[in-house]
């Protein structure tokens, strides 16, 4: 058998998904001594870098400085992307198989999970994720609309994406022009007459998933007051037992930052972000023309399981309050890719430690891979899909050892760029998006701001003179 | 972080045992598998017990016919069960405290999977090498 990873033979590994985990999983393969890789990174949209242009708030610009990270992995010789080329649609997992010794699926979690209560399809109740994909350019949502002439906002969650819809709501024009938001949702939201914000978490303060320097960025705002309630940031019996026995001391400052807030003086700002506990949404209400106008909630108190977890269980205490615009962000999930082995009860690509797992035979699949939140669900900060990708890689190399891999037809480059040509013309090379990129920066100096998006593949096309 | 997202990454096989099977049967199947303990069923698939290695040589110190005995019979009884939705922190502080390392988890009554403590150290320290580096980018690429 010929030997695979070397000058003669590289090994070849496609990776489906631009986002932080393809590039560390890149970066892993490139970094292993004695083995020649090719890799092709494949994304459905023109541009790199998945969550961390589309996902991450726009006024939080440091953590975008990632991308330096991810520039230079794609600077490696043997790196190309071929941007704007989804798979299923313009190359499927028969001509990877024909390609490609290694197959790796770093497609993230794209679908967002429902509340399942009446209302929720109307007008007006969106999931949060459509909201932050539109205000970061996302070519998909650009032509969404939102209702920023209602005054009063509920964001049901308390996780990173709800604060982050929250907290956006509450900036001003002046705060969001120093940042990369999309043009037009610079616009809208500058136009808004959004006066009260509200964050709800089912559990406690104690429980809420935000962290630190998140909940503390809610305070600092030029134009929203931030309030929490006093009694719903009193911790409960159960609540001050279990930071008795395992005191976090991330927890306890979380504590003492939403109980310092409920002191707070309001200050006259025009805005006020409220952020409530231990309590759910059981039913959105509609008026005649089926637009959302208010939201029952009932009230929860917590419990403890066996393990230890505090959870929230409802009472028979209901409240109604009156909003005009609903966001959700109560989970996440990834959507099966077609041909993929998919475990239903996690939304993840059914896997082994990042092995794909044949569920007939419960043994891996010859050459198929998955890493990051198609891999583990949606949980983590960008950094913790780096030990997630070497994780995976670490099976592939053993795998390529034991001659574990695909054997496939047409192992060469440019047999890939033949047939991506023939199905997708407009694809877009890692050269194309370092041009793009040229080009935002340049829109944006020219108006003082970090960067202007192009936001759909047509305004792409045009720059780049296709 | 919930323990969903570690048993995300293990598949959906469950290696379990029976209670009349023998602790041979169990060793066996301990060894080929290389984990450290088995969930006990009964035949409508519900957990009645764990049988760890720590179970079979306390059993082998109080006799040398261990290997004939039936799980039942050297099976911990009082099991500790944990939820998908239980939290990674939780159930890391219960397992040290109450000193067992083997969790299994149940979702409506069935058994979807077993998390051991290991598995809890390592999505721990996944998490903290995760947050270092993102903060250490932060960083980094600012001097730059």
């Amino acid at each position: 058998m010929t030997q695979i990873g070397t000058d003669a033979n590289p090994l070849r590994v496609a990776i489906i998904g631009a986002g932080p985990t393809g590039f560390y999983a890149a970066d892993h393969l490139f970094k292993q001594s004695d083995l020649v890789v090719e890799i092709d990174v494949f994304d459905r949209l023109p541009t790199p870098y998945g969550l961390v242009r589309f996902g991450v708030a726009p006024d939080h610009q440091k953590i975008k400085n990632v991308t330096k990270v991810f520039d230079k992995i794609a600077a490696h010789p043997n790196f190309r992307f071929y941007g704007n080329v989804e798979f299923g649609r313009h190359i499927t997992l028969s001509d990877l198989r024909e390609h490609y010794h290694q197959i790796f699926f770093a497609t993230g979690a794209q679908s967002d999970r429902r509340m399942n209560i009446p209302g929720e399809d109307l007008q007006g109740s969106h999931a949060a994720t459509e909201f932050v994909a539109w205000y970061n350019g996302h070519p998909d949502y650009r032509d969404r609309h939102f209702d920023l002439s209602q005054e009063r906002v509920a964001v049901v969650g308390v996780g990173n994406v709800a604060v982050d819809v929250a907290r956006i709501l509450c900036r001003t024009a002046d705060e969001l022009v120093k940042t990369d938001i999309a043009d037009y949702a610079l616009e809208a939201l500058g136009q808004s007459r959004v006066r009260e914000v509200f964050l709800l978490g089912r559990r406690g303060p104690a429980q809420a998933a935000f962290t630190v320097p998140e909940i503390k960025e809610l305070g600092e705002l030029a134009d929203a007051d931030v309030v929490t309630l006093p009694e719903e940031i009193e911790l409960d019996d159960l609540s001050r037992a279990s930071l008795e026995r395992n005191p976090d001391p991330a927890t306890i400052k979380k504590v003492e930052i939403l109980q310092e807030y409920a002191l707070r003086e309001p200050t006259g700002k025009s805005r006020r972000l409220t952020i409530r506990f231990l309590v759910s949404p059981v039913e959105l209400i509609g008026n005649e023309r089926g637009q959302v106008v208010r939201m029952r909630l009932v009230r929860n108190v917590l419990y403890e399981t066996e393990a230890g977890t505090l959870r929230p269980r409802h009472t028979d205490q209901f409240e109604e309050m009156s909003v005009g615009l609903v966001f959700r962000s109560v989970g996440y999930r990834g959507v099966p890719l077609p041909g993929v082995p998919f475990n239903e009860r996690w939304g993840v690509i059914l896997n082994e430690k990042g092995r794909v797992i044949d569920p007939d035979t419960q043994e891996p699949l010859v050459g198929e891979y998955t890493g990051g939140w198609i891999k583990r669900g949606p949980t983590g900060v960008i950094g913790t899909n780096k030990s997630d990708a070497a994780e995976t890689v670490k099976c592939m190399l053993e795998d390529l050892a034991n001659g574990l891999i695909l054997n496939p037809s047409q192992p060469d480059a440019a047999a890939v760029e033949k047939l991506v040509r023939e199905r997708q013309p407009n694809y877009f090379s890692y050269a194309d998006w370092l041009r793009l990129n040229e080009l935002e920066i340049a829109r944006g100096r020219a108006v003082g701001r970090p960067r202007v998006k192009f936001t759909s593949v047509e305004e792409m096309l045009t720059a780049l003179e296709r | 972080m919930k323990v969903s997202s570690i048993l995300a990454t293990k598949g959906t096989n469950v290696i379990t045992i029976r209670p009349e099977q023998t602790v041979k049967e169990a060793v066996a199947l301990l060894v080929e598998r290389n984990i450290g303990a088995l969930v006990v069923v009964n035949e409508a698939g519900q957990p009645v017990g764990i049988i760890s290695e720590r179970d079979i040589i306390r059993a082998a110190a109080r006799r040398e016919d261990v290997f004939s005995q039936p799980v039942g019979q050297v099976m911990t009884r009082e099991l500790v069960v944990g939820l998908p939705q239980d939290d990674l922190i939780s159930v890391a502080h219960t397992m040290t405290e109450k000193r067992f390392r083997h969790l299994p988890i149940v979702d409506q009554g069935k058994l979807v999977g077993i998390v051991s403590i290991g598995d809890v150290v390592k999505a721990q320290r996944d998490q903290y090498k995760g947050e270092i580096d993102t903060l250490t980018t932060q960083i980094m690429t600012d001097e730059a």
